[in-house]
């Protein structure tokens, strides 16, 4: 050995580098040392306790809180930890439910996979899980309380990484729960819809609404004709459930299944996203040319940043674009061409996002009552879908989205990540349109997994100064450093961290997986011949035509002006 | 207003003439417990009564001495609670107990004007009248240091602790010593936390004093959540200036100028007492900016606790205070490095705070001579259970149990045998007869597997059942876990599963092989101290009362027949006269029989309530 640091970890030494805790260490050395509380984005909990090592006085650490030192020596394997492992485990269950056939996390769900690994094959303990204590209002998500574990990963994220603060923890000792304020439903909660909890959950207890069900049964209606539009950051999310790899861009299986699911019309969101680049680009250049005090634009693409600016600081939708989002311009548009069809119409969108199921319902998106967008389906339910249907989604051939909106550029599917609006708005807004002022683009500062970036644009003789912000706890801070005096043109707000490909509709990955899923986007985007939104083709047809005298109507919205009837 | 050194030692002077000059002091106990009997009310009568006589009463120390004056004091606890409502007379010495209003009219004339001893409201043990405290044994063999003023001086008043040489050592730590000879002072002396732990306070001291941060906190913690614990308490409603004079000296030290005390919100009187110590002392100019013209600074705040047993442990301490859920965090870091507001805190409680003045005063090696050579100095404990005098007691550390049992205690209540003592509050360990002549220091009680703690002693009779303590300690504990890691939360609750079934009588083969493993298992890897030390009574109720266990779950029977469920209640057939009232009185219909035949009880039916035992005018029903 050099003069590097390194420590013991079962016999092996093991070099030390930033690791901030000896838990990463030793899922360096390839262990994979089990835990439910401990979440790199997290604060360190401590709680569940099995990741409990011996070190080398035979005493036990939490391997989550203990920095690594050098010279450290530490065993991750002996009788005594497997033991308390075990018990821990015996423990946990002895409190759950146990019907796990019937649950909505089977096969994903960390409980059952740790007692799977640690063969836990019998639970001395009487079983006192209480009885299902299922909180179903909210629109994003179905909690049941019988199914906790009280790892406190959703309080954490909720209030560490959302600065929402919906839930904590009430009551102590065995009677302690996750409540939301005053134990009211969570629909009447703070919460916003984002369902970073969900992802968050180890086990079934936090989880995405499920709106298959009702699906199904307009499929299989032959009096209903049910389009689909699937948002950018679906295709490169299906991963390892699927067969594929996370990152890879599934577009052409995923209208493939779909089409063999039954549904009828099949669509891009990235086409609904070049609608919104449009619109927000127009939007962005009339306020700076007006000059009024509504400076800075923030997005409106996100339901979950909408949701949360409305809650926590409704003085600030004067600044939220008026754009509809990209599902909700589109939904207009396709249920605006099928208005003649003599079937029942049925508006699907796939989603990465738990959040999109609130907007869908929202009072600003019904026409007649009846909402543009039916049903919105996340990623997760899609997977659920295809499984359902015996498709065996590896093998699928790719195929291509149908007409008459039929074309998207790659600015729409850089939608998915964070940043990606900003750069197609700015696409739009550069008068340089060459591929290499595009390329440059990428380079100002807006791309990347960060989640506060900011970068300034030339137009004209002006720069522009934008920040992009993805995490809610980010765009708070943002907006109060705004609050102080600072000057930005356009704030983009992702609610999710990394953007919609991290969006609480997806499958759960760890943050390298994740990194690959933008990386697919980009790929993507390269992949398109058009790059700037304006030079689709399609977009001048519909202004041409559906759009015509209507741009008002069916694609912007005016959340401030509800905040004020109310 | 005190601006320096000179200002401090003339008020210190003249407030001890002041003090000297009264001819008569009255110290009515004005503790939680006297009150709660009565104490303030006989307070009220007895200045009434005495200013009636045309007698000079003087209720609270003024700075002009007047002769022939009586003085009329609230004092703090006595420790003597059970006695209570008490009032100590001086010069005499003499103690009265258990007073009712009705007995002041006596005391007045008899006593104050008359110089008599009343023997009818002195304490007696065995036939022996005890005129003054000091002879009575429960005080006798006591060495009362950290408890020196309580009972003795007016404990809401600033001016009698200044003349009894209060703040000499804030003085003299402020103007004679540097911080860090205050730290070698206090870590020579080797003061280990009262709190439970036993840390040494010195090093606390130092490891806050080296960190850098601006901004450091010295925090007290006074959250006696222990059930029947009130040492905390004593010195808190009883000398509170002690304390706030420890806290100074640590700020001093460290360099902290914001202080915390975390009362629990039980204790209104201490608070109150805390409130009132705190405003004087900063009307002195004791508490506040550039104390005696020093160019240190200092400031006490009060936090009261809500009530959680947990929030005695530091980070879920301050925790608390900062305004969140009272849960331990993982550590490290420490509390030393990140602890209140996350800045560098010392966290001490009360007990260690009241020794700091003491050792800084007469020095650590003074300090050294008292106690143990590792556990120096005294100890309070809590003394509670089947012996004849209860209270709250200090004693050098290393006394053995058989001294603080025996001697001071009295020995067994109603002569029954000792059993076993629970030391150290809900998750300490019980020892039995083998351990009496242990002596009571940190290092010695955890080698017996059992721990200081806060001081809280249970001693037992043979007749109390070890597996229903055992219960009753996991019980509380259950009740007061936090929740929050997983050991400790589902862990307790299925130790707690097992002894409810082992006391009811449905306990298994394996059950004390199973709670032996999970308390293992709690131990090894709960969260926090208390969770590691949860399973305490269990495991050394099982080590030393282990074939308790098994007549319970074996047997079915409780030997001390405690546990209601396995009592069996039967009819001797030999003395049973066939009456038929116990068959009239049992209010389930379990007793059947022919008049004059022998009645039969049926057993699955009883529910063991012991009607029918009273009604048997020929104790011919058993119960075993």
């Amino acid at each position: 050995m050099d003069n590097r640091d390194y420590m013991m970890i079962d016999g092996i030494p093991v070099e030390i580098n930033d690791e901030k805790n000896l838990l990463e260490l030793i899922r360096k050395a390839g262990i994979k040392l089990p835990t439910f509380c401990y979440h790199s984005e997290l604060s360190i909990y401590g709680a569940c306790r099995m990741c409990m090592v011996e070190n080398e006085w035979g005493g036990l650490d939490a391997a989550c809180s203990t920095p690594p030192k050098a010279g450290m020596s530490i065993k991750t394997n002996t009788e005594r930890l497997q033991k308390y492992r075990k018990m821990i485990l015996e423990l946990l269950l002895a409190n759950h439910c146990r019907d796990c056939t019937t649950c909505n996390n089977n096969g994903k769900c960390k409980l059952q996979d740790l007692a799977m690994r640690y063969n836990i094959s019998r639970v001395r303990f009487p079983n006192t899980a209480s009885e299902p204590d299922v909180d179903d209002s909210s629109l994003c998500i179905t909690r049941d309380r019988s199914k906790c574990i009280l790892c406190g990963d959703c309080v954490r994220v909720c209030s560490e990484v959302q600065n929402v603060g919906a839930i904590d923890f009430a009551y102590r000792g065995s009677k302690m729960t996750i409540s939301t304020v005053f134990d009211k439903p969570i629909a009447e909660s703070d919460c916003v819809g984002c369902g970073q909890c969900a992802l968050a959950c180890p086990t079934g207890a936090i989880v995405v609404k499920d709106d298959t069900r009702k699906l199904w049964k307009d499929i299989y209606d032959k009096n209903t004709r049910v389009s689909v539009q699937i948002a950018p950051a679906v295709r490169v999310a299906l991963g390892k459930e699927l067969g594929l790899n996370d990152g890879e861009n599934a577009i052409g299986k995923i209208v493939a299944a779909l089409r063999r699911m039954g549904f009828d019309d099949i669509f891009d969101t990235s086409t609904g996203a070049d609608l919104t680049v449009l619109e927000e680009s127009a939007e962005l250049l009339k306020r700076i040319k007006e000059g009024k005090n509504d400076m800075p634009l923030f997005t409106s693409c996100c339901p979950a940043w909408v949701n949360y600016c409305e809650k926590f600081y409704p003085e600030l939708l004067p600044h939220v674009s008026t754009c509809r989002s990209p599902m909700e311009m589109f939904a207009a548009v396709i249920k605006e061409e099928y208005s003649t069809s003599s079937k029942r119409l049925v508006h699907v969108a796939v989603m990465p996002c738990t959040a999109k199921k609130f907007e869908a319902a929202r009072e600003e998106f019904k026409v007649n009552g009846v909402p543009n967008v039916d049903y919105v389906i996340s990623t997760q339910e899609l997977i659920q879908m295809i499984k359902e249907s015996g498709i065996i989604f590896s093998d699928l051939e790719p195929e291509a989205i149908d007409m008459p909106f039929g074309t998207y550029t790659g600015a729409g599917v850089i939608f998915g990540v964070t940043g990606g609006v900003t750069e197609a708005v700015l696409r739009r807004v550069v008068s340089d349109k060459s591929a290499t002022s595009f390329r440059s683009l990428a380079y100002t500062g807006v791309r990347g997994m960060k989640g506060v970036k900011e970068a300034s644009v030339m137009y004209g003789d002006r720069k522009l100064r934008i920040a992009v912000v993805s995490g809610l706890k980010n765009a708070s801070d943002l907006i109060e450093k705004i609050k102080s005096g600072e000057h930005y043109d356009l704030v983009e707000v992702m609610a999710c961290p990394g953007g919609c490909i991290n969006g609480g509709g997806q499958p759960f990955v760890q943050s390298e997986e994740k990194e690959k899923r933008g990386k697919g986007l980009y790929s993507a985007d390269k992949l398109c011949n058009i790059k700037s939104s304006e030079e689709n083709p399609l977009m001048m047809t519909l202004y041409k035509g559906a759009l015509k005298g209507r741009v008002h109507e069916l694609l912007h919205v005016d959340y401030a002006a509800k905040k004020e009837a109310k | 207003m005190i601006n320096n050194r000179e200002e401090l030692q003339k008020a210190r002077e003249m407030y001890a003439k002041c003090l000297m000059a009264e001819k008569k002091k009255i110290l009515v106990c004005a503790g939680t417990g006297c009150v709660s009997g009565g104490a303030l009310e006989i307070f009220d009568r007895l200045s009434e009564l005495i200013s009636k006589r045309g007698l000079n009463c003087q209720v609270e120390l003024k700075n002009e001495p007047h002769d022939n004056t009586i003085g009329l004091k609230k004092s703090g606890c006595h420790g003597f609670c059970e006695m209570g409502p008490l009032i100590r007379i001086e010069p005499e010495g003499y103690l009265y107990t258990k007073i009712k209003l009705g007995d002041c009219e006596e005391i007045v004339e008899r006593t104050i004007v008359a110089g008599e001893h009343i023997e009818r409201l002195a304490y007696k043990q065995n036939g022996t009248v005890y005129k003054k405290q000091d002879e009575i044994p429960f005080y006798k063999r006591q060495t009362r240091l950290v408890l020196e003023h309580c009972g003795q001086i007016d404990s809401t008043s600033i001016n009698e602790y200044l003349a009894t040489g209060g703040y000499y050592a804030l003085e003299k730590a402020l103007f004679e010593m540097s911080s860090d000879e205050i730290i070698n002072e206090i870590t020579e002396a080797n003061l280990r936390g009262r709190g439970g732990g036993g840390f040494p306070a010195g090093r606390k001291w130092a490891q806050v004093k080296r960190q850098s941060a601006k901004q450091k906190y010295v925090v007290c913690n006074g959250d006696e959540g222990d059930p029947g614990a009130f040492m905390d308490r004593s010195i808190m409603e009883g000398d509170p200036h002690r304390m706030l004079e420890g806290m100074m000296i640590a700020g001093l030290a460290c360099g902290a100028s914001e202080g915390y005390i975390y009362v629990r919100a039980e204790y209104p009187m201490a608070v109150s007492r805390l409130k009132k110590a705190i405003e004087q002392a900063k009307e002195c100019g004791l508490l506040g900016e550039n104390i005696l013209g020093s160019d240190f600074s200092f400031n006490i705040h009060i936090n009261r606790g809500a009530g959680a047993f947990v929030c005695g442990e530091g980070s879920a301490l301050t925790a608390s205070i900062e305004g969140k859920r009272g849960m331990p965090r993982v550590k490290p870091p420490r509390t030393v490095e990140h602890g209140l507001f996350d800045m560098p805190t010392v966290l001490n409680n009360v007990e260690t705070y009241a020794n700091v003045p003491l050792i800084i005063k007469n020095g650590a090696g003074w300090y050294k001579s008292v106690g143990t050579e590792k556990s120096p100095g005294t100890k309070a404990f809590a003394l509670t259970g089947n012996i004849e005098n209860t209270g709250l007691i200090e004693v050098p550390m290393g006394t053995t149990l058989r001294e603080v049992i025996f001697d001071i205690g009295g020995g067994m209540r109603g002569g029954a045998d000792f059993k076993a003592v629970q030391i150290g509050g809900p998750s300490g360990g019980c020892l039995s007869t083998e351990n009496l002549d242990l002596p009571l220091d940190f290092d010695s009680l955890k080698k017996a597997d059992a721990m200081i703690g806060s001081g809280g002693l249970v001693v037992m009779d043979n007749n109390t059942c070890m597996v229903e303590v055992a219960r009753f300690f996991m019980n509380f504990t259950q009740n007061e876990s936090c929740g929050k890691c997983v050991p400790c939360r589902e862990g307790t609750k299925r130790m707690l599963e097992i002894l409810e079934r082992i006391v009811e009588g449905n306990g298994r083969d394996g059950d004390i092989e199973l709670l032996l493993e999970l308390a293992d298992t709690i131990s090894a890897t709960a969260l926090c101290g208390l969770g590691k030390a949860a399973a305490y009574p269990v495991v050394s109720t099982i080590k030393n009362f282990r074939e308790e266990y098994e007549a319970h779950i074996y047997d079915k029977k409780c030997p001390t027949g405690n546990c209601q469920k396995l009592k069996t209640i039967t009819i001797d057939a030999a003395l049973c006269k066939g009456c038929s009232k116990c068959a009239r009185s049992c209010p389930v219909g379990a007793i059947t029989g022919k008049i004059k035949e022998p009645f039969v009880i049926d057993q699955s039916k009883c529910i063991k309530c012991g009607a029918c035992i009273e009604t048997c005018a020929f104790h011919a029903i058993l119960e075993g």
